[in-house]
């Protein structure tokens, strides 16, 4: 047992290292880095506060980008524009230019004249938006100068409208247009601007542009534009000298560039986006400005620069476009960095919290772990105190056992060997009980299997009544037990089980009963059902009882009087079964057979009592192991509720279901249906003989009259009779009786003539004049020739005061004391009547060596142990049966003793042996004889075949009957085992079983 | 008559205190039952065989024991066994419960505890083969007194 148990143990501790073995490598990255979680949050926060600046910049810089593209093209569409509009103006004034040439100098005289000039100019000034004004200036050299002021009748005159002082040569203005009319006459030599334009106009021969100049009239910014006019036509390639002497005079016109480039720009959109300067940049170190303010406001990170082209070779102009704002910080860049970075925190935080939240898991499962591996360690060693426990406690009960049944051997009274069989059934049921602990852990395992032998419901019954019996009787409870007659005598199931249910709920309410009583009631499910129809059936035969119903007023009508939870179990219900019962007992005892078509049968088994029932709260979980009613319970009652969820277990296992009705203060009644097989014949007369408990026939044919005010009660009675085959008639009182008796004793009428009456001890307490005219009834039939009827008292206790009372009374024959059962009923009866007194009872206890003998004797044995000791006690047990014993000390002296051929009848083989254990020996033999089996098999066909084959029966011998478990028994050959030491019972169930079996072994 | 009578209550008494005290249970009184007219001696026989068996088992241990370094753990516990069965053949309770703590001493290598088993063993054995040979000797007499020796209960 400590090897196999421990065996387990290493297999589960190893399983277990296992498992955390594989845990351990399931851990999970997360898990693996939970110390890095916090910091992978700040390093995913601070990435992504890094990523959306990133994107905020992108996106800035894109925005600028833009923005520039903007700048350029607008700016590059301005100068384009301003630059077209003055190459306009340019080539019409050099137009203008030309027609002066043409009409002032070719025409003689003159075509043109101021007026003329005037209004030319004025008309066709659209042609030139860009300009204030034209004018045309002759050039005067010093010589002419006095002859022209003379033609024109005015001086020259400088820009200060001072008369002119003496130079080379002039150049006054003689047309203009209106607009600027007031520079006529003004010599245009004397500006130090406008000298330097005509000097280099007359040079190029073409348009020239001032620097940019306030301009006179306006003081508005602008430029004057200079074309030479010449008097005759140049040659094709004019040197400057040339040019100088062809040059007739100049036209000019003022570029009123400021106001004409806000004009312009008007036009356009933008124009307040923007900001706009117009540089003329000839001289490189120093930019004059044309337009726009000096004072540099606006955006000045952004500007671009685009070229003008005036026309002009010598001078350079340049537009210079601004942001009048700004760049204002682009507020979607803002919220998409801002809005990611928001997400992603977010996102982050989410992550976080899974992890923390898988590591939290994976903690918790990890404790859950190691805690169900704490469970498991419990579990373990639970069972190992289990089987250590109940194999400590076997040793000592073998002692009581063994003891009462050497007791039993004695001569004892009836009195005496009730006692002592009680005690020997008791001590027979606690080793039951500790292996069904033993097997709880199987139940729980799902690996309990029933059996399926006959065995006899009622007898099983008997016992565990037999089992409380002394317990009902010292708290005054009632207990009884009426199995229906159609419940077959044999059924097929697991008797042990049946006996573990009954005994389970059965000592439940012998548990919780102090007052009323305990019954337990049996019958087939069928039957229960009819139960309302059966109403009506009654009546038929309904009569007799019908003056037996005289129960008193408040009491209830279950067999002690008290009210129980369940009315079905009350007379009202139970007569109709009983009724039915009559009918069928009457027709034909013996036929049960009427329905055995079906092979199976369902019994439904109710035990009632009156005990303190079960709160309502505590219903529902009565069935959960380990679970009581209230923690009181236990203190007050002890046990450990476990019963009834094994119960449970066993029910269901036999194809039935358990339910119970409770009411507190007033009792529960547990049912329960359970389904077996019916027997059929054969087996039922064979385990019949078997069977040790077989009821005596002896009363088969008796009259016997029952005085007990309560039906229920009586039918208990009853049924208890009417299995010795005896014949009741039921009374409810002492005086019915006596009338009866009296009215039919001398005429011996068609009322029964009683062998027996008993009577109930309530109900001769009731009638305490009933006792007086029994005995007068007594006396009355003693003076007949009438055989006196036998008086027997029933009672579930009684004082000896009262005892000695009923002996006077009368019931001087004998008082039997309740729980009624079988087996004491008979041994009471026997007394009684005196048949069969010649060691009856102690008949199955002679049986079993005396069967032994028979099995054993002359048979040849051999005892395989090492242990000198064993050898020789288990030499010693075999030899007083009879047998011829002889024996090895180790395995392999067996093997070489069990040779082929051998003439041994069986082999009792210890298990744990150095060298060679059972097993393997074992194994070395069964292979020994296949092989020689096999060649034997050979030999048949020639005819020369033993009878069978070679197989000596093994039974294993063992001390530990766990680790011998049956089925290690048999995967290695063996044929059974018995426990070590030797007890009869044991020995005789596993030889009778192969020396039955295997027939060859008496060859 | 009257010996035979007296040595009988004696010896009644001698084992019932026997079984008071311990040193047998049920299964010497088994064994008793064993005996009859075909083998008269067989408990004194395998009570020989017990003492012998244990002798040497004794001596096998306290030599296992003994070793200074590398006690044989495996071959004293084999010897526990073999006692303990044979103790439990015979009935030797108390031999047999000191052999059950020897062997949880094994298991666990402890030869501090196992040599105080060791001694246990050897007392109890003493003890137990003197209770019974004084028993032995009863039944001697009251067998030569005439009488018959009782089933003790």
């Amino acid at each position: 047992m400590g090897l196999k148990l421990q065996q387990s143990h290493h297999h589960s501790v190893a399983a277990k290292v296992n498992e955390q073995m594989g845990t351990k490598r399931g851990y999970t990255f997360i898990q693996a880095n939970r110390a890095w979680i916090p910091k992978f949050l700040l390093l995913w926060v601070m990435v992504m506060a890094f990523l959306s600046i990133w994107i905020y910049k992108k996106m800035d810089a894109d925005n600028k980008v833009r923005r520039k593209e903007v700048l350029s093209s607008m700016c590059d569409q301005r100068a384009r524009m301003l630059q077209d509009q003055f190459s306009v103006s340019v080539n019409h004034v050099h137009a203008l230019a030309i027609l002066v040439s043409t009409f002032h100098y070719y025409k003689n005289p003159s075509a043109i004249d101021q007026e003329t000039f005037a209004e030319y100019t004025a008309r066709t000034a659209f042609e030139r938006p860009l300009l204030s004004g034209v004018a045309y200036a002759e050039r005067v050299i010093h010589s002419e100068r006095e002859k022209f002021e003379r033609q024109h009748g005015w001086t020259i005159k400088t820009m200060r409208r001072e008369p002119s002082p003496i130079r080379d040569e002039y150049a006054p203005v003689i047309f203009s247009q209106e607009t600027v009319s007031y520079i006529e006459s003004l010599d245009m030599m004397s500006g130090e601007e406008d000298r330097e334009n005509i000097l280099r106009a007359r040079a190029t021969g073409k348009a020239v542009l001032t620097s940019p100049f306030r301009l006179l009239g306006s003081h508005h910014l602008g430029v004057v534009l200079t074309f030479p006019v010449y008097k005759s036509k140049l040659p094709l390639r004019p040197t400057v000298e040339e040019r100088i002497e062809a040059t007739a005079g100049y036209l000019g016109g003022a570029f009123d560039v400021e106001s004409l480039v806000e004009n312009l720009l008007g036009q356009l959109a933008g124009n307040q986006a923007i900001l706009v300067n117009v540089y003329d940049i000839t001289n490189s170190s120093d930019h004059l400005i044309m337009y726009g303010h000096q004072n540099q406001d606006g955006d000045l990170a952004l500007l671009h620069e685009s070229k003008l082209d005036f026309g002009d070779p010598f001078r350079k102009h340049q537009m210079i476009c601004r942001y009048h704002q700004k760049a204002p910080t682009s507020s979607t860049a803002l919220t998409t960095a801002f809005l990611f970075f928001v997400i992603f925190i977010l996102v982050g935080y989410i992550l976080y919290g899974a992890a923390t939240h898988i590591v939290k898991v994976e903690d918790d499962f990890h404790e859950m772990q190691e805690l169900m591996v704490r469970a498991e360690a419990a579990d373990v060693a639970k069972s190992q105190f289990l089987a250590t426990v109940s194999h400590e406690i076997r040793t000592p009960m073998n002692g009581i056992l063994g003891m009462l049944a050497l007791l039993l051997d004695t001569d004892l009274s009836s009195t005496q060997r009730d006692y002592a069989q009680t005690a020997q059934v008791c001590g027979k049921a606690l080793i039951t009980l500790i292996n069904e602990v033993l097997d709880r852990a199987k139940i729980e395992a799902g690996k309990l299997e029933l059996e399926t032998v006959p065995f006899d419901l009622r007898s099983i019954l008997d016992d565990v009544l037999s089992l409380f019996s002394e317990k009902s009787r010292n708290k005054g409870v009632e207990l009884a037990v009426f199995v229906s007659d159609k419940v077959p005598e044999m059924v097929m199931g697991d008797p042990g089980r049946f006996r573990q249910i009954i005994t389970n709920v059965v000592g439940n309410s012998v548990k919780f009963t102090e007052r009323g009583h305990i019954f337990v009631k049996v019958h087939l499910a069928e039957s229960t059902k009819p139960m309302v129809d059966a109403k009506a059936e009654t009546c038929l035969n309904g009569g007799s009882e019908e003056g037996v119903l005289v129960s008193g007023a408040r009491q209830f009508k279950t067999l002690s009087g008290y009210e129980a939870a369940d009315e079905r179990n009350s007379w009202d219900s139970f007569k109709h079964l009983v009724a039915d019962e009559e009918l069928r007992y009457d027709a034909s005892i013996n036929t049960t057979a009427a329905d055995e078509a079906s092979q199976n049968v369902t019994l439904m088994v109710s035990v009632e009592d009156t005990g303190i029932g079960i709160p309502l709260i505590a219903q529902d979980r009565v069935f959960m192991p380990f679970m009581q009613a209230d923690s009181s319970t236990s203190r007050n009652y002890g046990g450990t509720g476990i019963g009834l969820s094994i119960t449970k277990c066993l029910v269901e296992l036999m194809g039935g279901h358990i339910s119970f009705i409770s009411r507190p203060q007033v009792g529960s009644t547990f049912s329960f249906t359970a389904v077996f097989g019916r027997c059929n014949k054969a087996s039922f007369s064979d385990t019949k003989k078997s069977n040790a408990e077989d009821l005596p026939s002896g009363f088969r044919g008796l009259k016997a009259i029952v005085v007990d005010a309560k039906p229920v009660r009586a039918a208990v009675t009853r049924y208890h009779l009417r299995r010795f085959g005896i014949l009741v008639e039921v009374a409810s009182s002492v005086k019915i009786v006596a009338s009866a008796c009296g009215k039919n004793g001398s005429s011996c009428g068609s009322t029964i003539q009683p062998d027996l009456i008993l009577v109930e001890k309530d109900s001769w307490l009731a009638g305490e004049d009933g006792g007086l005219s029994l005995r007068m009834l007594d006396w009355k039939q003693n003076g007949h020739v009438f055989k006196l009827p036998k008086m027997i008292l029933l009672a579930t206790n009684i004082t000896n005061a009262e005892l000695e009372k009923a002996k006077v009374a009368g019931f001087a024959d004998t008082t039997i004391m309740k729980p009624l059962r079988a087996s004491m009923v008979a041994a009471c009866l026997q007394q009684v009547l005196g048949i069969g007194k010649k060691r009856q009872p102690g008949k199955d206890m002679l049986n079993g060596p005396s069967i032994l003998q028979s099995l054993l004797c002359g048979k040849k044995i051999l005892v395989v142990d090492d242990n000198m000791v064993n050898r020789r006690v288990a030499a010693g047990a075999l030899k007083k049966f009879g047998a011829a014993v002889e024996c090895a000390e180790s395995g392999k002296a067996a093997l070489k003793l069990l040779q082929l051929p051998h003439c041994f009848d069986a082999c009792f083989m210890d298990i744990q042996m150095p060298e060679m254990d059972g097993f393997e020996a074992t194994r070395r033999i069964r292979m020994m004889e296949s092989q020689a089996n096999e060649q034997m098999n050979g030999d048949m066909d020639e005819g020369s075949a033993r009878k069978g084959e070679w197989h000596v029966p093994i039974l294993a011998m063992t001390a530990d009957l766990i680790h011998a478990t049956y089925e290690e028994c048999l995967r290695c050959g063996m044929d059974g085992y018995v426990s070590k030491p030797f007890e009869e019972e044991n020995l005789y169930q596993a030889v009778a079983k192969f020396f039955k079996a295997k027939p060859i072994s008496d060859s | 008559m009257d010996i035979a009578n007296q040595l009988q209550r004696q010896f009644m008494d001698y084992s019932t205190s026997l079984h008071r005290e311990g040193f047998v249970d049920d299964q010497f009184t088994q064994l008793q039952k064993l005996q009859d007219e075909n083998s008269p001696d067989f408990v004194v026989e395998v009570a020989s065989l017990f003492f012998e068996d244990c002798e040497k088992l004794i001596n096998n241990m306290a030599r296992a024991l003994e070793q200074q370094q590398g006690v044989d753990f495996k071959q004293v516990d084999a010897s526990v066994h073999q006692l303990k069965g044979s103790s439990s053949s015979i009935g030797a309770m108390r031999v047999k419960n000191v052999c059950i703590a020897f062997r949880s001493f094994c298991e666990a290598q402890n030869r501090e505890g196992c040599l105080r088993c060791l001694q246990q063993v050897t007392h109890e054995y003493s003890l137990l083969k003197n209770k019974l040979q004084t028993l032995f000797r009863l039944e001697k007499q009251i067998l030569a007194a005439g009488g018959s020796i009782p089933i003790v209960e």
